[in-house]
């Protein structure tokens, strides 16, 4: 499957035997989109001849089966800087979703001390400090705006940064993988295990790897739950059989999900389902870093052996397929970039470290742009990766993005704790009094966003000789001004009787609303 | 044009086509997507013999299940009933005049009482209980009050109607007809003189002689009204059937009265009393006055 994308072909040797024309004009052209070199290694008989595929033997008959079957990643355990900082980008973002439901934040006796909350049955997002009621979901909406524009920022800066460490799905995909190799053994032993028919010795180790998957996973839906109401108090009840059965379902849909996605599907998710590789090829260009093999120092591969026998014929790659056997999408990326390759740079750490064993420089799988391996294959001298981060793409976005946050920022800081929502009565508009006065009715939505209750004083602007009154006060208390109690972190709901009497000029007035505490 | 091949590079083959030399690879599917499809047609298969599914004349093919849309809409109903029973059985202890000391209860009373108004009065009253002049139904939410506005009098409107047939204890009055009783000047002078007790125009000796000799039995010497026979004030703002002259002087000579229709035995006495709180609360309704100030009037003790 993978290694059937036609796409690939653009910068992969084509094979001699039976070039098709229209094969050709493909490649051609493809190469000549990428960069010159691969034709020039290309060009040269031997470098296919010498082209070697273990895992993957090309068919001469038509298949004719309706699917094919996923080939099955065994990836190899591996060390180095990569995968190091891969590890801890895992620790970060786990503690991160795992940990954040038990951060208590102190916000006195009448709001939840859970700092972060999204209390659905009562209609409040609290982050922190902050507190977001449903009239600012904009605010939400800037939050998803900003995430959007972030993977755009992070994708013109350093690629599919956000594919290799910080995806959920390769997170727990890596996860899922550390316990496979922890119960079955590394890659070697999982292949024999695999093969092996089912005896009590694998069906132990299978009962135990999978129960491992599901406390995993189980955990996993259990902490989601844990954003949605108070942790501790919903673990209590979640073990007593008390919590509510949107818990369960959640969890229950969760851990299934993260057990058959984390467990079984793995790479599979990012191939074939998720979107976003599809849209960020789409954005990448020949200044986005890639991992990348450097096919004119690779080309043509032969071992050690073989390039001592005849110097200057052999490039550096030894086909020791240690780059293919440690990537967890099961790619070969001497294939080219593709939309497998997530770009966790296990293969650069795996590369770098057969070259040290046989003392070549480091680097040949690397990350890279397109136009400094065009460069680099010319000759010429390369300027530092990190350049990338500073090209206008990267700055634009990174400006939008900021000034979102800023402007979001600003709003919370001058947004205002105290608001009134006035709808006049339609039905009737007015109504005559018997003594000529004339009444309009109003309802009131006092809202009061702290989290102690507050008095605040309603008055009439304008409208001279106006008084009113309220259904929480009757009518021995009209006056031009009502003081109302409103509880903490609510809106209350008053209606408002305004009386003109007879003969008053009709005018527009204003409600005012000022809280007394301040 | 649709000879299969192998693609060479890639070792699939081809569909066959080939569009401005591109060719599309025969690329199997992957087992789980094949698989989903296949469970996707079992679910389809479960579905229609477990639900109602195949649309026939008159209904649907009805599933061994036996769930239909209208039986859970009357599960969830009879739900939402069960979670009320407890407010009704509080409602049908409390007599209406106590209920605003309960604000909670009272404020659930006039919740259920907006909708019953929609329901059974809303026709007559008007969606926003304004009335309507034209027609002679009273505006509900003023303050003007033909037969008392404190809860209790409310109640009892609702319960037993306005001239309803047939109930004993409806309210009833009746205004003569004083056509061809009066000379024309006469008549003119009548209604001069009830035009001046809300304060307009003037009156003359010979209008007030008039009033005092023919209405003010029932309507007070100021025009102020008589509850007790249901006879309204002349001499404020509200005119139910209409304040110009000519709308006063049809009215003497061929009155007309309005009916309204008791509900007792067609509304529940609790879903009467909360129609009593939601009309009291529209902002007209009137304090009941104590039993130390006015003996005749009763406040239930609480039960
Ligand atoms: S690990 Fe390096 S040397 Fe070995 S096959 Fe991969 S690219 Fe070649
Ligand atoms: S090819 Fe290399 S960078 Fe890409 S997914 Fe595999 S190991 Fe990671």
């Amino acid at each position: 499957m993978r290694n059937r994308d036609p796409g690939r072909a653009s910068s992969a040797p084509p094979r001699r035997e039976g070039g098709d024309r229209d094969w050709s004009v493909v490649v051609e052209d493809g190469r000549a989109k990428t960069n010159e070199p691969v034709s020039s290694a290309v060009a040269e008989p031997e470098a296919t001849t010498l082209r070697h595929e273990p895992h993957e033997p090309p068919r001469q008959q038509l298949p004719t089966k309706l699917f094919e079957k996923r080939t099955k990643v065994h990836n190899k355990r591996i060390d180095g800087p990569f995968r190091r900082f891969k590890w801890f980008v895992m620790a970060v973002t786990l503690a991160i979703y795992y940990g954040t439901p038990w951060i208590r934040w102190d916000r006195g006796p009448y709001a939840p001390d859970q700092a972060v909350l999204v209390d659905l049955a009562n209609r409040r997002f609290y982050m922190f400090g902050i507190e977001i009621w449903p009239h600012e979901f904009y605010y939400v909406a800037g939050l998803l705006i900003m995430a959007a524009l972030g993977l755009f920022l992070v994708t013109s800066a350093v690629g599919r940064a956000w594919c290799g460490y910080a995806c959920p799905q390769t997170v727990w995909t890596d996860l899922f993988q550390h316990v496979d190799r922890l119960v079955d053994g590394d890659r070697n032993a999982r292949i024999r295990l695999d093969a092996a028919p089912l005896g009590p010795g694998k069906l132990a180790k299978r009962t135990f790897k999978y129960a491992i998957y599901l406390v995993i996973s189980f955990w996993t839906g259990g902490a989601w739950i844990m954003y949605f109401a108070d942790a501790p108090t919903l673990v209590r009840d979640f073990w007593a059989g008390e919590a509510a059965p949107a818990a369960y379902i959640t969890v229950a849909i969760l851990t299934l999900t993260t057990f058959t996605l984390g467990g079984f599907m793995r790479e599979q998710v990012c191939i074939y389902m998720c979107p976003w590789p599809r849209i960020q090829t789409a954005m990448m260009d020949e200044k986005s870093l890639l991992v990348t093999y450097k096919d004119w120092r690779g080309e043509p591969r032969g071992s050690v052996k073989k390039a001592r026998r005849n110097p200057g014929e052999f490039g550096d790659c030894i086909d020791c397929l240690q780059c293919v056997a440690v990537c967890p999408t099961g790619i070969d990326i001497r294939e080219g970039p593709q939309v497998g390759c997530i770009t966790c740079a296990l293969c650069i750490d795996a590369c770098d470290r057969v070259m040290a064993d046989i003392g070549r420089p480091r680097g040949l799988i690397d990350y890279a742009t397109l136009e400094d391996c065009e460069k680099e294959a010319n000759g010429e001298p390369t300027p530092s990766p990190y350049r990338t981060l500073l090209r206008p793409r990267t700055i634009a976005y990174f400006l939008i993005w900021g000034s979102i946050g800023l402007a979001m920022l600003f709003a919370l800081g001058v947004r205002n704790h105290v608001g009134l929502s006035v709808s006049p009565d339609r039905n009737p508009p007015y109504i005559l009094m018997s003594d000529g006065s004339v009444r309009n009715s109003y309802t009131l939505r006092l809202r009061n966003m702290e989290s102690r209750p507050r008095e605040m004083e309603i008055a009439i602007d304008g409208l001279p000789g106006a008084v009113m009154w309220t259904d929480m006060g009757g009518r021995d208390a009209a006056a031009r001004t009502q003081v109302k109690t409103v509880p903490a972190d609510e809106v209350l709901t008053v209606r408002a009787y305004v009386v003109v009497p007879e003969g008053a000029s009709t005018q527009d007035f204003d409600f005012t609303v000022t809280s007394r505490d301040e | 044009m649709a000879d299969k091949r192998i693609d060479e590079p890639t070792g699939t083959p081809t569909v066959g086509h080939e569009w401005d030399g591109i060719e599309e690879l025969d690329t199997p599917m992957p087992r789980w997507w094949l698989w989903t499809l296949y469970l996707t047609i079992v679910w389809g298969v479960v579905y229609v013999v477990l639900y109602p599914a195949w649309p026939l004349v008159d209904r649907a093919t009805e599933g061994v299940l036996g769930w239909s849309s209208r039986g859970e809409l009357a599960e969830e109903m009879s739900v939402v009933d069960q979670a009320r029973t407890t407010i009704r059985e509080e409602l049908a202890r409390i007599p209406v005049e106590r209920l605003p000391e309960n604000s909670e209860l009272f404020a659930q009373a006039v919740a259920g009482g907006r909708s019953a108004f929609q329901v059974h009065c809303s026709q007559c009253h008007g969606s926003g209980a304004a009335g309507s002049q034209t027609l002679g139904y009273p505006n509900l939410n003023d303050d003007d009050w033909l037969w008392g506005g404190d809860l209790k009098a409310i109640e009892y409107t609702l319960v037993n109607g306005i001239r309803a047939p047939g109930v004993d204890d409806t309210r009833t009055s009746i205004m003569p007809p004083f056509a061809g009783a009066f000379e024309r000047s006469q008549l003119d002078a009548l209604v001069n003189h009830v035009l001046s007790l809300d304060g307009r125009g003037t009156s003359s000796s010979a209008g007030a002689q008039t009033y005092r000799d023919n209405c003010s039995a029932c309507h007070g010497v100021a025009g102020e009204g008589n509850r007790e026979l249901g006879a309204p004030r002349l001499n404020d703002a509200i005119w139910l059937y209409g304040n110009s002259p000519a709308d006063i002087r049809a009215q003497i000579l061929d009155p007309r009265m309005g009916r309204m229709p008791h509900w007792s035995g067609r509304l529940d006495p609790v879903t009467i009393k909360m129609l009593s709180a939601y009309v009291w609360s529209l902002g007209g309704g009137e304090e009941l006055v104590e039993v130390a100030e006015n003996p005749t009037v009763e406040v239930d003790a609480e039960p």
